[in-house]
């Protein structure tokens, strides 16, 4: 790879162990993709996930004198003091919270705690090149910003934040971005949750190309995030099209570069019920509702509260947000009847994360299919239903 | 040493191990790293161990963070694969494997897919791009 000045004196340990680890990795990785050269990015996006590897890497680079030259936002661990008052957590799962959050603090990182970044606080520009990760935030950044990341692992997204450079290849070049297979959908999609399953659906029929969709109107914002997250959960998709909706596919010809689609499928309403089916626990008893993967937006809130007021929860019902949608809440008396109901909202925490141990063994139900794919190594186990349902489930604690 | 096969270096090494193919793409995060053994029950390795094989599979999935960890996790236990034989790299499990440093490579020459089966015993040379068999 051809480095500047700059990048050889990062790779030389001119700025230090911690800087020189980052260039050297992200060289490897520029050579795994027979990467020109290194670009500048303006934007980084680090997944924090405060398990042990995460903590490993991160300490370090620390080790190592690194410091942010682009200072990234970070995903959810989880909230030690909100959780203290919901559960006791373990001395060692305190310790990891503690230990992950000065390591990031030294690094310079931007403590956000959340894993839509692309919706408040970091929110990147059409054409930008970046380096984001978090399985929720490629997809959105690429397809909906029509900003370029490639599908950053965490660690790879910290190394570009600390030296301000990421590798040149993949979605960060033109002819990498194109739409390949053409998807109909004929589904109904009539709320948010049908794009949870399209998106969990869809990469079993288009594998690792880029999928551009035909039939869907208007999204809003939630549907999007869902539709990235669940593409890239239930594959690889870090980019997507919508046609005549996200900006890089006004039409066919500028969804495919003016190539013809290599496939076309269709999917239908019997699709996404069977995929739902597949998925899901059986219905029946449930013990509580777990919602925010990712992170609800304060209008999900809202939604919870409207179909919250003045009733009274079966089972506990748990929503995950951002500090920011979890102070809105607050002000906006949302806080208050969620609690009456006997609900609780927590910031800076995901699902996949320690302080969720009084629930395994469990059954909950949720409205996202990665919520429930990412807790099979913690033992809970879920059923799948819209916002309404669950929210009705959990108020009957059936479903 | 048998016949040998071309491949692109993506995280360095040089191990020795039995082949075993993958048909599904491989969360690494869903191996129990005790035992090395795939727990995602809709797998085709559900309830197959991975540890010390060179495992053979088309693409990794999961988030941005859970390959690494994974890895990691098993890396600690001595439950990992011995190397791996990727046909589809996406970023997350490239970097993961650069940054735990093990061995993997793409890229391998279609003969290669043609010849072998579980249980072959390879050489596989990720910093020279050469799996041989043995």
């Amino acid at each position: 790879m051809l480095l500047t000045d700059e990048e050889q004196k990062m790779l030389n340990g001119f700025y230090g162990e911690g800087t020189k680890l980052a260039m050297k990795i992200l060289v490897a990785v520029g050579e795994a993709y027979d990467a020109p050269k290194m670009v500048p990015v303006t934007r980084t996006h680090v997944a924090l996930s405060n398990q042990e590897a995460d903590l490993w890497f991160a300490e370090k680079l620390v080790a190592g004198g690194a410091t942010c030259r682009i200072r990234p936002t970070v995903n959810p661990s989880f909230h030690l003091k909100q959780f203290q008052k919901i559960t006791r957590i373990e001395a060692e799962d305190e310790a990891i919270v503690k230990r992950t959050h000065a390591a990031y603090n030294r690094l310079e990182a931007i403590m956000t705690y959340d894993c839509t970044p692309y919706l408040e606080k970091n929110v990147p520009r059409f054409g930008e090149v970046i380096a984001f990760s978090e399985s929720s935030a490629t997809p959105f950044v690429n397809s909906v910003c029509g900003a370029r990341s490639n599908r950053e692992s965490a660690q790879s997204a910290l190394c570009s934040a600390i030296t301000g450079v990421t590798p040149l290849y993949g979605y960060l070049l033109d002819e990498n971005r194109a739409g390949e297979i053409l998807v109909h959908v004929e589904a109904d999609m009539t709320d948010d949750f049908s794009y949870q399953m399209l998106g969990y659906f869809v990469p079993k029929k288009t594998g690792f190309s880029i999928p551009v969709f035909e039939g869907l109107k208007n999204p809003s914002k939630e549907a999007l995030m869902n539709l990235g997250a669940q593409l890239n959960t239930g594959g690889n998709v870090a980019m997507y099209h919508i046609l005549g909706f996200t900006p890089e596919a006004r039409d066919m010809k500028s969804a495919f570069q003016g190539k013809k689609p290599k496939g076309e499928v269709t999917i239908t309403e019997a699709d996404l019920k069977a995929m739902q089916q597949e998925i899901s626990d059986a219905g029946g008893e449930i013990d509580f509702a777990l919602f925010g993967c990712p992170h609800f937006t304060i209008d999900q809130i809202a939604r919870v509260v409207d179909l919250l007021k003045g009733k009274k929860l079966k089972v506990p019902l748990f929503i995950m947000s951002s500090a920011l949608s979890r102070n809105l809440s607050e002000k906006m008396g949302y806080m208050d009847i969620i609690r009456e109901a006997g609900g609780e909202l927590v910031e800076d925490t995901c699902m996949d994360q320690p302080c969720w141990k009084f629930l395994y063994g469990k059954k909950g139900i949720t409205d996202s299919p990665k919520c429930a794919y990412y807790t099979k190594r913690r033992d809970m186990r879920f059923v799948i239903a819209s916002l309404e349902d669950s929210v009705e489930a959990a108020l009957k604690g059936m479903y | 040493m048998g016949q040998s096969y071309s491949c692109h270096k993506i995280s360095g090494g040089k191990v020795q191990g039995e082949i075993l193919f993958s048909q599904d793409g491989l969360c690494f995060y869903l191996v129990d790293p005790k035992t090395g053994v795939v727990i995602e029950k809709e797998h085709c390795l559900y309830g197959k161990s991975i540890a010390g094989k060179i495992i053979v599979f088309p693409y990794g999935k999961g988030s941005s963070v859970v390959q690494a960890d994974g890895m990691y996790q098993m890396k600690m236990t001595g439950m990992s694969p011995a190397g791996m034989i990727v046909e589809n790299a996406d970023t997350t499990l490239a970097a993961s494997a650069i940054i735990l440093e093990a061995p993997m490579v793409n890229k391998a020459a279609t003969e290669f897919y043609r010849d072998v089966s579980d249980g072959t015993r390879v050489e596989l040379d990720a910093e020279n791009g050469v799996i041989t068999l043995l």
